[in-house]
C-alpha cells in the first residue's frame, strides 16, 4: 500500500510537468494549428534562467519572474520570427521550423549557460513529509498546487475574459473569428506567449526535484506531445489529463515491471489507447472534406 | 526522340544520378571526402525510402530510425551471435523489418495525422530502448563491432569499395522509387495523399496501399542502416534513436517531399553541413537550426520542388 501510494505521488509529480508541456502544445495548436516542438525548450529556459539569475545574485523570486519572463520573450520572438513568416505552409514544414528553433534554442543555452546538471532549493525545505509509509517531497504538492493553478486560472480566463472567450472564438473556427473583428494574429502570439509562461513556471517548479541543464527540453517536448495525443489534441482538459496518466503510467511501469522499460510500457499504453480510440480519449471523430 | 522528351521522362533523374555517382570520384581530393560521399549515398537511401511514405502516400514517420537500427543490428548480432554471414545477415533483416513493418503497420497506419505521428515515435522510442536494454545481444549503450561484409570470396570494405555498392544501390534504388511512382501503386499513393476519402470512393483499398508504402520505406531504411552498420564496422544505438528520426524526416523536408532527387539534396545537405560546421565547433547547433528555418520559412515545399519552380517560372 505504502508503495502504491509512493508510486502515485512521483507519477503525479512527473505528470504535472508533463501536462504543463501538453497544455502548451494544446493551447497554440488550438489558435494556430501548429504543433510547436520547441515547447521543451520553455521549461528549459525556466529553469535554466532562474538557476543562472539566482548564481549572479538576483534575489530567487525576481530571478523566477525574469526567467518567465525570457521565455515568454523567446516565445513571442518564435512566433513573429518564424512562426508568422511561414503562414500557410504545410504542417510538417511547420512542424520542421520548431524542431530547427528547439534545436537552436538548445545550442544557445549550451554556449549562453553551460552543459551541467542545476538544481533550484525547493520552496518548502528539502525534508520529505511521511504518509501512509510513502515519503512525499514538499516540492512535489508545490508542483501539483502550481499546475492546478495554472489550469484553474486558465479557465477561468477563457471562460470569464473577453481576450480567452476571443481565443477560444479562434480556436473555433480562425475565419468566423476573423469576420467579427478577432484579431485572430494578436490571438496567435498570445497563444505563443502563454504557452511560454506555462512552460516557464513548469520548468522553475519542477528543477528542484527533477534538476535541469540544456538538454532537458527534447525528452519534454516528446512526452508532452504524446500526452496531449493521448488526451485527444486540441482539447486543455484532456491535455492535462493525458499528462498525469502518462506521469502515472511511468512511475507504475517503473516501479512494478521494469525501471529500464518504464518508458517502453507508457508508449505501449498510449498506442493501445490509440487503436482503441483512434482521437485520443476526449478527441472526436472530424469528417474530411472533399 | 527529341532532348526535351528525354529529359522529360523519368528515367532522366536515374541517369542523371548514376552520372554524378561515377565521375564524382574524379574531383574527391581524398578519401575523407570519399567517406562523406559513401554517407550522403546509404543516407539518402532511407531518405528516399521516408519520402515514398510520407511525400508520395503522405503519411507522417516519425521513428524510422526504428528501421534504420533493425538494419544496422542485423549485421551486427546476426554474425557475431547467431554465425550467419553477413550478407544473409543484411537480406534477413530487410526481410524481417519488412514483415514487422506489415504486421505492425496494419494498427498504427489507421492513425491520421499527429495521432499517427505519435504512433510511430512510440515505436521508435520502444525499438531504441530494447537495443539499448537487451545488453547480452547488442551491447547496450555501448553498442559492438561489425564484422566486415564478405559476400563468398569477395571482402567487401574501404571507403572506396563501399563509395560503389552505396552508389550502385542508390541508383537502383531511385530506378525502384521511378517505377513505383509511375505505377498504379504509384497512383494511388498520391490520390490517398491528396485526399483518403476521395480515393476510397475511387475504389482504392487505402490500408493496402497504406501498408505497401509503409512496408517499401521500412525495407529502403533497413539497407541503409545495415550499410552504415557494415561501412563503419561499429554499431550504437544512435543508430535507433529519435534525433536519427527527425535526421531523417529533416532529409526528407528539406530536400522536398515528393521529390526523389530532393531526398538526395536533403541528405546531402545534412551529412555535409555538420563537417563544414566542426570549424565552428559549440556553435553547430545554433547554426543548423538556423539554417532549418530559413530553409522552411524561404523555401517551404522544399529545396529541389521550389527552385524547379522558380526555373520554370524564369523560362516561362
Amino acid at each position: 500500500m505504502a508503495e502504491l501510494l509512493q508510486f502515485t505521488f512521483s507519477g503525479l509529480t512527473v505528470g504535472a510537468i508533463y501536462a504543463l508541456v501538453a497544455l502548451g502544445f494544446t493551447l497554440i495548436y488550438n489558435a494556430s494549428d501548429v504543433v510547436n516542438f520547441a515547447q521543451g525548450e520553455f521549461v528549459m529556459l525556466g529553469g535554466m534562467v532562474t538557476v543562472f539569475a539566482a548564481a549572479a545574485g538576483v534575489p530567487l523570486p525576481l530571478a523566477a519572474v525574469f526567467a518567465v519572463i525570457v521565455a515568454v520573450a523567446v516565445g513571442l520572438l518564435l512566433y513573429w520570427l518564424a512562426i508568422e513568416p511561414a503562414r500557410g505552409a504545410s504542417a510538417v514544414t511547420l512542424i520542421i521550423i520548431t524542431i530547427g528553433a528547439s534545436i537552436l534554442l538548445r545550442g544557445l543555452a549550451a554556449v549562453g549557460f553551460d552543459k551541467n546538471y542545476h538544481s533550484l532549493p525547493p520552496l518548502l525545505g528539502n525534508d520529505p513529509w511521511m504518509i501512509a509509509g510513502a515519503a512525499l517531497l514538499p516540492q512535489s504538492t508545490v508542483v501539483l498546487i502550481g499546475t492546478g493553478a495554472i489550469v484553474a486560472g486558465l479557465w477561468f480566463f477563457m471562460t470569464g475574459t473577453l481576450i480567452g472567450k476571443a481565443m477560444l472564438a479562434t480556436a473555433a473556427n480562425r475565419l468566423a473569428a476573423r469576420l467579427v473583428g478577432i484579431n485572430t494574429s494578436a490571438v496567435v502570439g498570445l497563444s505563443f506567449a502563454m504557452s511560454a509562461a506555462i512552460g516557464g513556471i513548469g520548468g522553475i517548479l519542477i528543477a528542484p526535484i527533477t534538476l535541469t541543464n540544456y538538454d532537458v527540453g527534447t525528452l519534454l517536448a516528446l512526452k508532452g506531445f504524446a500526452a496531449a495525443m493521448l488526451g485527444g489534441m486540441g482539447h486543455p482538459l484532456g491535455a492535462v489529463a493525458g499528462g498525469l496518466l502518462l506521469g502515472l503510467l511511468e512511475a507504475f511501469s517503473a516501479g512494478y515491471v521494469s525501471s529500464q522499460y518504464k518508458d517502453a510500457v507508457a508508449f505501449l499504453v498510449i498506442l493501445a489507447v490509440l487503436f482503441a480510440m483512434p482521437q485520443g480519449l476526449f478527441g472526436k471523430g472530424d469528417v474530411e472534406r472533399v | 526522340m527529341t532532348v526535351r522528351r528525354v529529359l522529360a521522362s523519368p528515367y532522366a533523374l536515374v541517369i542523371a544520378i548514376a552520372l554524378i555517382v561515377v565521375v564524382l570520384p574524379w574531383f574527391l581530393p581524398s578519401n575523407f571526402y570519399v567517406r562523406i560521399a559513401t554517407l550522403v549515398y546509404i543516407n539518402a537511401l532511407a531518405v528516399l525510402g521516408l519520402n515514398l511514405l510520407m511525400g508520395f502516400a503522405g503519411q507522417v514517420s516519425l521513428g524510422h530510425a526504428a528501421f534504420f537500427g533493425l538494419g544496422a543490428y542485423a549485421v551486427a548480432v546476426g554474425p557475431t551471435h547467431l554465425g550467419i554471414p553477413s550478407w544473409i545477415a543484411l537480406i534477413g533483416g530487410v526481410l524481417l523489418s519488412a514483415l514487422i513493418a506489415f504486421v505492425v503497420g496494419r494498427p498504427i497506419l489507421r492513425l491520421k495525422g499527429y495521432y499517427l505521428a505519435v504512433a510511430t515515435l512510440g515505436m521508435g522510442l520502444l525499438t531504441a530502448m530494447m537495443i539499448a536494454n537487451e545488453v547480452a545481444w547488442t551491447g547496450g549503450p555501448n553498442g559492438m563491432p561489425v564484422p566486415r561484409l564478405v559476400v563468398f570470396d569477395w571482402r567487401v570494405t574501404g571507403s572506396q569499395m563501399w563509395y560503389w555498392v552505396s552508389g550502385a544501390s542508390l541508383v537502383l534504388g531511385a530506378w525502384v522509387a521511378v517505377n513505383l511512382i509511375e505505377s498504379p501503386t504509384g497512383r494511388a499513393f498520391r490520390a490517398i495523399h491528396d485526399s483518403e476519402t476521395a480515393a476510397r470512393v475511387l475504389g482504392i483499398d487505402i490500408a493496402r496501399y497504406k501498408l505497401a508504402a509503409f512496408v517499401i520505406s521500412a525495407m529502403y531504411g533497413t539497407l541503409a542502416g545495415a550499410y552504415v552498420a557494415l561501412f563503419d564496422g561499429f554499431v550504437t544505438p544512435d543508430t535507433s534513436s529519435f534525433i536519427r528520426s527527425i535526421e531523417f524526416v529533416v532529409m526528407a523536408v528539406l530536400g522536398g517531399l515528393g521529390s526523389i532527387l530532393g531526398s538526395i539534396v536533403g541528405a546531402a545537405i545534412l551529412i555535409i553541413l555538420p563537417q563544414l560546421l566542426t570549424v565552428f565547433h559549440d556553435y553547430e547547433h545554433i547554426v543548423l537550426g538556423l539554417i532549418m528555418i530559413v530553409f522552411m520559412i524561404f523555401l517551404p515545399a522544399g529545396l529541389v520542388p521550389s527552385l524547379a519552380a522558380l526555373i520554370r517560372r524564369r523560362s516561362a
